[in-house]
């Protein structure tokens, strides 16, 4: 089965979820949850069988790339739409409070349907391998999210959210497309391996002059940076990640974030390999890195909202994740590739911010707050509660013996092995390293609210049944990643 | 089988999540822990050492393997001493009903931290154990810790996550220049380090591993940090935790001993600051649980001493008394503080207060606790016939190791002479504070004290016992040092400093004339 067919499968699938919304009766809506999460799980299944679309469609083969990456990234598009899939069931009591009829469920379908639709986006998005796929693609994402972020329409919050996410968004595509422009202008193709040619040609007009590419480059950068949340186009995700619906606040933080990284490796992989540009891209990635890492860092000290932290939080997590690209290193039979060392991130990042999320919903879901104040005294309130989170919140400061350390280890080693031949790289570390002790006190005054703060009232704390299952399996997969990591190596191919 | 020693502490603390006695459960597990730990050092010294190792792949490219075993008689003997603190730790203190799993839960993570540390073979998770204890510290302190307990959580959380982050970065750049693709210390350690990374990497693990082990100027979180925190996790922190710092240097050492003899003056400064200011530090302190919270930092000095001996030698093989000295000492400080901290809290929970000012004439009240208190204070300030006295003569032996009369004095044997006046300032501050608690005047509070009573003694007891061993037959631990698998020391050699013959050699000489005062 040529890969391309998974893609079809799962726009299918959200095709029949509409459907289903439209014309079935009252019941419908349950029967869309339960039709989006298992279709979904059963396209893993097809994924296992795929294989490379044959080459005699040169046409299609310029658009579709079906590598080791895609294959990864449309695992974790996959996984990570299920399980906000299924925190989007935990969460529908809230939704349902600020949808049509308030108090029922009478148009939520669509926020079961959506997720599938961008899901289909990113696993294009992993597969693409030209400008325009790229672009058409991530539109498929962003618009979906245009609507999903503001679904919640009679809270301001979110209404907020979604127009800001809305303006911003449009702007980024603009810059997106600019850059387009300007990359083919100076290339003459969108094809992303033929640009590789173009600008490797040391005897080019391009190499004597390559400030155009730098300026289409930069812009797409920009937009790339919107995507996957980096400095300087973050602005929008705190407020953003705030006023959203929490299921959707993770699928941003997770989803969007992976494919917006998958895109930004196959962008800059021309780059990087060609001697011509190495070094000023370098130079610019590492600049987004720095910034993205003290923003992040330090703007997340004085947050008191959770979901603020979880949003500065994944601006710093995307810190790191550059400064692993800044080193860009092609991987030998003894070091991790940049791409491995990203993928390996972004699977330990997906399997904890996920567990993070869960754990705010059912906070939310008690105590109707997404404060961190809602959560002191969960230690008394639900111990074995408190104690996944507190283990889900050590390994996103990146604590040995969790699966968030062993994306930040290697992170750090790819840039400190390749900071020998290229110097200003420890630039980039020693915020990197600043930004890890900083994180220590953000996440540490969550579990401080856990243990050291009396609760507000001692009211039970009741965790539903597909919470508790989905929190107790990541928090027991973050332990284990960290002990193990192999299986992801596997999942990638190395 | 050395794995054992990791799962017994971990199967505990899910004994205990599912609701066993957390008591119990946490006693049961450290017993356990001993008597492995023991059988095992036992196995090394009869030389069977196959088969008591793991060490399977977590990840192929770098490999990373969960390396579990005993790597040389360094590691034997951290390892015996995590289990005997620990086995004594479960057995000080107590705390609310409430507060139960938490207590022993951390006493555990606490445990399985530090041996896990020791017995690692694999940097990777020689690093990634050492922080196991960090989260449970921090809650252990901000709930049940004493006085400023929230800002003393924050500030040593802060400090030890500073200090793992730079010794991150230095095992980092080790191991990329290095170049190996095997995080195995036995793979690592058979390759060379390029001579112009040495320096950086040299600094890193210094400043990394010396905060860790509160070198000064890093040490400013640690006393408060020991006064604050509950009796068996300061018992496990002073005593045993803070030693990976040492036995991280010492371990990594032969890697870079370029770089670290870049550094050996900052070094010796440093530690003179730590033997001599800290020493200062520690005179004035008017509580006692500050007084030894410090005086653990000051003692620091002296292994950091044998240290640069090492570091000035350039190899093990070139002064072969110091590293034994260093984990001789070590050994002992870590049991002898250990004793000193679980007596300490007795001593609170039997007056109400720490504050030398109200204590006085306790002896009288409890003269059991007096006695053994006397003993670990003793024990601390060198009395032969004690671990630490072995200890600090092989150190001061190592200082002076190789010096041959007319040549001048170097600058370790220069700091050797100004680190024996700081036999003087310990001599003080804990005769002093032995004073004032114990003799003299009765002070306000020990009128209803009780003395211990036999449930209390016993973790006393059973530390005080392994320090009078460990100090009569000091080789029964340096013993375990010969063979080792690195060929880190030589047997012949390691015997040598004991043996009373040595005495006239020309260096111990000022500190006989210090016991003489």
């Amino acid at each position: 089965m040529p890969a391309y067919w998974l893609e079809a499968t799962v726009v299918i699938l959200g095709l029949i979820l509409l459907l289903i919304e439209a014309f079935g009766k009252s019941v419908s809506r349950e029967l869309v949850r339960r039709v989006s999460i298992g279709g979904l799980a059963f396209t893993l299944v097809p994924l296992y069988f795929a294989v490379t679309p044959p080459t005699d469609n040169a046409e299609l083969a310029r658009f579709y790339i079906y590598d080791n990456w895609a294959v990864f990234f449309k695992i974790l598009a996959i996984v990570a739409t299920i399980l906000v899939l299924l925190m989007a069931y935990d969460y529908r009591k809230v939704l349902n409070q600020f949808t049509e009829e308030p108090g029922t469920d009478h148009g939520t379908g669509e926020f079961y349907a959506l997720p599938v639709f961008a899901c289909a986006g990113m696993m294009w998005m992993a597969s693409a391998r030209d400008l325009v796929s790229i672009f058409v693609s991530l539109e498929l994402v962003t618009i979906t999210f245009y609507i999903l972020v503001a679904y919640m329409r009679r809270q301001v919050g979110s209404l907020e959210a979604g127009v800001k996410y809305l303006i911003l968004g449009a702007l980024s595509t603009g810059f997106l497309v600019y850059g387009i422009a300007w990359i083919y202008g100076v290339t003459h193709t969108t094809n992303l391996a033929e640009i590789g040619i173009a600008i490797s040609d040391p005897d080019s007009a391009l190499a004597a002059n390559p400030s155009p590419l730098f300026f289409g480059l930069s812009l797409m950068l920009l937009s790339l940076a919107f995507k996957i949340g980096a400095a300087p186009m973050h602005l929008w995700i705190p407020d953003v990640y705030q006023g959203a619906p929490t299921p959707i606040t993770a699928f941003l933080s997770v989803g969007s974030k992976a494919a917006g990284f998958i895109v930004a490796l196959r962008i800059l992989e021309p780059f990087f390999n060609s001697e011509i540009t190495k070094s000023q891209t370098t130079l610019i990635v590492l600049i987004m890195a720095g910034l993205t890492l003290l923003v992040g860092n330090l703007a997340a000290l004085g947050q008191t909202n959770f979901k603020r932290l979880l949003a500065y939080s994944s601006i710093a997590h995307a810190g790191f994740l550059l400064l692993a690209i800044a080193a860009w290193h092609p991987g030998d039979a003894g070091s991790l590739s940049t791409h491995q060392v990203v993928s390996l991130y972004l699977a330990t990042y997906l399997v904890i911010t996920l567990g993070a999320f869960f754990v705010l919903v059912v906070v939310r879901n008690a105590d109707d707050s997404d404060e961190i104040s809602a959560f002191d005294g969960l230690g008394r309130r639900n111990p074995s509660l408190a104690v996944c989170a507190t283990i889900l919140l050590s390994a996103l400061a990146g604590l040995p013996l969790t699966a968030g350390f062993i994306g930040k280890f290697f992170a750090f080693q790819l840039a400190i092995s390749s900071a020998s031949a290229n110097k200003v790289l420890w630039l980039g570390i020693g915020i990197g390293f600043i930004g890890v002790a900083a994180s220590f006190y953000y996440y540490l005054k969550v579990v401080r609210a856990i243990y050291w703060r009396e609760p507000a009232h001692e009211k039970e704390l009741p965790v539903p049944r597909i919470s508790r299952f989905v929190i107790l399996s990541l928090t027991a997969l973050t332990i284990l990643l960290g002990f193990w990591p192999n299986p992801i190596l596997w999942l990638i191919g190395g | 089988m050395t794995a054992c020693l990791l799962l017994i502490p971990l199967i505990g603390v899910i004994a205990i999540l599912r609701g066993r006695d957390p008591g119990a459960t946490a006693r049961l597990a450290t017993a356990l822990m001993l008597a492995t730990g023991i059988l095992l050092a036992g196995l090394w010294a009869m030389g069977i050492r196959d088969g008591l190792s793991i060490a399977p792949v977590v990840l192929s490219k770098p490999e990373i393997r969960l390396g579990l075993g005993l790597y040389d008689g360094m590691s034997v003997i951290m390892m015996l001493l995590s289990v005997v603190v620990a086995f004594a730790a479960a057995r000080t203190g107590s705390c609310k009903k409430r507060h139960e799993s938490l207590w022993n839960i951390s006493l555990l993570l606490v445990a399985a931290g530090a041996v896990g540390a020791f017995i690692s073979t694999d940097l990777f998770f020689f690093y990634a154990f050492h922080e196991l204890a960090l989260v449970p510290t921090f809650l252990m302190i901000g709930i049940l810790g004493r006085g400023e307990r929230k800002i003393i959580a924050w500030k040593a959380t802060i400090y030890l996550a500073f200090g793992s982050i730079v010794l991150l970065a230095g095992l980092l750049w080790l191991t990329a220049a290095s170049g190996t693709s095997s995080l195995a210390f036995e793979d690592l350690l058979k390759t060379s380090i390029p001579a112009e990374d040495q320096p950086g990497i040299a600094l890193f693990l210094i400043i990394g591993f010396g905060t860790l082990v509160s070198l000064f100027p890093f040490h400013s979180w640690a006393a408060p940090t020991y006064a604050s925190a509950p009796a068996p996790i300061s018992m496990l922190h002073a005593g045993v935790l803070k030693k990976f710092g040492l036995y991280g240097l010492l371990r990594l050492h032969p890697l870079v001993p370029e770089g670290m003899s870049h550094w050996l003056n900052l070094v010796i400064v440093l530690l003179i600051g730590n033997i001599l200011w800290v020493g200062f530090v520690t005179i004035n302190q008017k509580r006692l649980d500050l007084m030894l919270g410090n005086s653990s930092v000051m003692h620091m000095g002296y292994i950091f001493l044998a240290f640069a001996a090492l570091i000035e030698a350039g190899a093990q093989t070139e002064n072969p008394v110091a590293m034994p000295a260093a984990i001789l000492l070590m050994f002992a400080h870590g049991v002898t503080i250990a004793m000193l901290f679980g007596l300490t809290d007795r001593l609170e929970k039997k007056t109400g207060t720490l504050d030398l000012r109200n204590l006085g004439g306790l002896a009288s009240h409890t003269p059991k606790l007096a006695f053994l208190f006397g003993l670990a204070a003793m024990a601390s300030i060198g009395l032969p016939g004690l671990a630490n006295f072995a200890g600090e003569v092989m150190v001061f032996i190592a200082g002076f190791k190789g010096w041959q009369a007319g040549s001048g004095l170097g600058s370790v044997q220069i700091a050797t002479i100004i680190a024996l006046w700081g036999l003087v300032i310990s001599a003080v501050y804990m005769l002093r504070a032995y004073r004032r608690t114990f003799q003299g005047p009765g002070g306000s509070h020990i009128e209803n004290a009780e003395d211990l009573s036999s449930k209390d003694r016993r973790p006393a007891i059973f530390l005080a016992f392994v320090l009078v061993i460990v100090g009569l037959f000091p080789n029964l631990l340096l013993g375990l040092l010969e063979n080792s698998g690195s060929g880190a020391s030589e047997p012949s050699e390691v015997q040598k400093p004991l043996e009373p013959a040595l005495l006239p050699d020309p260096k111990p000489q000022p500190r006989q004339a210090m016991l003489a005062n």
